[in-house]
């Protein structure tokens, strides 16, 4: 029963009987080749997702995740065509992507200014820069080399490169948010501010380095994205902020911060992946796709606060009798 | 004060005020495109900048939203209204969502104009087609069955499902189906012009319809993603993915083979002749109604039917064999 009433396995239950019902009117779609390719197209969602949980857990929220994501991407797209090695590139986009985060992380910190309105200014401001950068032009399939395409799409054991750095991704910070000092103080600074600092807890400083890792794991997935989609342009990725936070949320992350799991945003990435590939598929009209992610989404979150709003309602209850 | 310094003064602001009204007798011509920083319509902003240099007393104001909005499309607007431009020539995101914003410019004496993608005909003076709807919708299948001699079974992925432009050509398109025997049009899908999206969908399509031998977009995301789809997914040869494309965009897709041909008309020359026409609106040099035929300078001269609107020319085939001398244009 306890394992019921983890959102985690419950979530993957939905998760399941989504696929399950899908199959009833597409049964190709549980193919086992199919599957992987959702979880593959489900990949950068869930890089992102991470970045993301890790901010709103301080109680932050970063919306220019897609817009550092479309800038870094131009930037190794545009390496790439001045012939730079793609060792370099990777190491490149990480340290840009972080950079971009570092400067959200910076503003939150040293100017107190609420994050939805930093990372809502700097999401406008990165989109800008490329535009500035590239006068608007593309770079296409064609100006890029092989190898920098190929990366995410070479097979490693049945399954390509870019799903298994989502794997890795998620196991490293899965380690990382529950066995290191840091981990554990994003969750100190967003369950309780007040507390985190007499914990000798420097909240400012903790929501900057949840910035920086959600800034330098958007960043690489921007390499990710330009290659795969072999397209680099001002508008890759437009609106795709609203979906990993949709993901976190659906994935039992609380926007109020301090609580939620790795593997709760990586379920919720899934779900909305699931969703996205079956919809194209099943042969709904397109006037209907975007209530029906619209609905899954409510749904979940209302479940998700259903969930949780018993607890407190007893307490009190005992407390009065 | 001595005389020389009050006539030098005098001789100053006259001829500051001789500068300003010879820069108010240039004719401001904006072209509001449907998203800023999309190969085409910077290319058609080329072609304006080149009917500007010809015509010699025109100042071109290339602008629109940051993305494919209708609102964004509302504001941009407002603001040319308020800046007191001659004339607005606008590809529209939304058929009927401007026609308030470009009446009330209409009624400031702004010439008004759409191109590429229409308004609704109470909110424009006339529109200018890239070419006629009926010559795209057949160009789009004859493509596909070129390629296929004995016939199959095709797909269309399409912008937004409310794409103006898209659902006429769609339209006409599947008119012209009875045309081409052994063409079967199974579905028509819809990627709203973001690479991930018209991705999904492409891979969607071949994952519906295993029997497959042909992808028509006729949008410059759509044929682009459903290439690198078929790539992907190791379907060269086998599926053809055609529509409507820039050449510097497709140049890879056409390399591989993804893509056997496409069309497009030159957005450069579409650019052109939308502000020769916005020019001479402006100048009284023609009015635009039923069956008036209103310059476009090297263009030749378009001739409006009952509803206002004209045809540039017919869409051009690009392939392998000339796509090498196009790619660096646009």
């Amino acid at each position: 029963m306890s394992v019921l009433k983890s959102r985690e396995a419950l979530l993957a239950l939905a998760i399941l009987v989504a696929i399950g019902i899908i199959a009833m009117r597409f049964p190709a779609f549980v193919a086992p080749g199919n599957l992987a390719n959702v979880f593959n197209d489900t990949a950068p969602l869930m890089l992102l997702a991470i970045g993301q949980m890790i901010v709103i857990l301080t109680k932050c929220i970063d919306l220019s995740v897609a817009a550092n994501l479309a800038l870094t991407g131009m930037v190794a797209a545009l390496m790439n065509g001045a012939g730079m090695p793609l060792p370099l590139i990777l190491c490149a986009v990480i340290l840009l992507g972080a950079a971009l985060g570092a400067v959200n992380g910076v503003l939150v910190w040293k100017l107190g200014i609420p994050s939805i309105v930093v990372t809502l200014g700097t999401m406008t401001i990165y989109r800008g820069t490329i535009f500035l950068m590239t006068a608007g032009k593309w770079v296409n399939a064609h100006e890029m080399t092989d190898g920098f395409k190929a990366l995410p799409r070479l097979v490693i054991l049945g399954l390509p490169v870019m799903s298994w750095i989502a794997i890795a991704a998620v196991l490293i910070f899965a380690v990382v948010l529950t066995r290191t000092a840091l981990g554990r103080a994003f969750y100190a600074v967003g369950g309780n501010a007040h507390a985190a600092v007499y914990a000798g807890i420097d909240v400012g400083r903790t929501q900057f380095w949840a910035f920086v890792m959600s800034g330098a794991l958007a960043g690489f997935t921007g390499y990710l994205w330009v290659a795969r989609y072999a397209v680099a342009y001002v508008d890759v990725a437009g609106g795709f902020e609203l979906d990993v936070v949709a993901a976190c949320v659906i994935g039992g992350i609380a926007i109020a911060g301090g609580a939620g799991s790795i593997w709760g945003a990586m379920l919720g990435a899934l779900f909305l992946g699931v969703i996205k590939n079956a919809l194209p598929v099943v042969g709904i009209s397109p006037f209907w796709q975007m209530a029906i992610s619209g609905t899954a989404i409510i749904l979940a979150v209302a479940f998700n606060a259903a969930q949780s709003r018993p607890k407190g309602r007893l307490i009190l209850r005992e407390a009065a009798q | 004060m001595s005389i020389w310094k009050k006539a030098l003064a005098t001789a100053a602001v006259a001829t500051t005020l001789m500068a300003q009204s010879a820069a108010a007798q240039d004719v401001k011509i904006a072209i509001v495109v449907k998203a800023l920083g999309i190969g085409f319509f910077e290319a058609a902003a080329k072609g304006a900048e080149e009917a500007a240099a010809e015509l010699g007393d025109v100042e071109i104001i290339y602008t629109g939203p940051t993305d494919t909005t209708a609102e964004g499309q509302i504001e941009v607007i407002n603001s040319l209204i308020a800046q007191g431009v001659n004339a607005i020539a606008v590809s529209a995101n939304d058929k009927d969502a401007l026609v308030p914003t470009l009446q009330k410019a209409m009624e400031r004496g702004i010439t008004v104009i759409s191109w590429d993608s229409g308004v609704a005909p109470e909110g424009r003076m006339m529109h200018l087609n890239p070419s006629s709807n009926a010559l795209i919708g057949n160009t789009i299948i004859k493509l596909a069955a070129d390629n296929l001699p004995e016939g199959g079974d095709v797909a269309i992925l399409s912008a937004s499902a409310t794409a103006t432009n898209q659902n006429i050509w769609i339209e006409e398109a599947k008119k012209v189906l009875p045309n081409y025997p052994g063409i079967n049009l199974v579905a028509t899908v819809y990627g709203d012009d973001l690479a991930d999206k018209s991705y999904r969908e492409a891979q969607g399509l071949m994952a519906t319809y295993p029997n497959l031998k042909a992808i028509i977009a006729p949008t410059t995301v759509g044929i682009l993603a459903a290439s690198q789809a078929v790539t992907d997914a190791g379907k060269i040869g086998e599926i053809n993915v055609t529509g409507l494309g820039l050449p510097s965009e497709m140049a890879g897709a056409v390399a591989s083979g993804a893509t056997k041909s496409f069309a497009i008309w030159n957005p450069i020359d579409l650019g052109y002749a939308a502000t020769m026409i916005s020019y001479n609106l402006v100048k009284g040099n023609a009015t635009a109604e039923p069956g008036a035929a209103i310059g476009m300078g090297r263009m030749g001269t378009a001739t409006l039917d009952d509803a206002n609107e004209a045809a540039m020319s017919d869409p051009f085939t690009y392939d392998a064999s000339n796509i090498d001398a196009f790619k660096s244009i646009f």
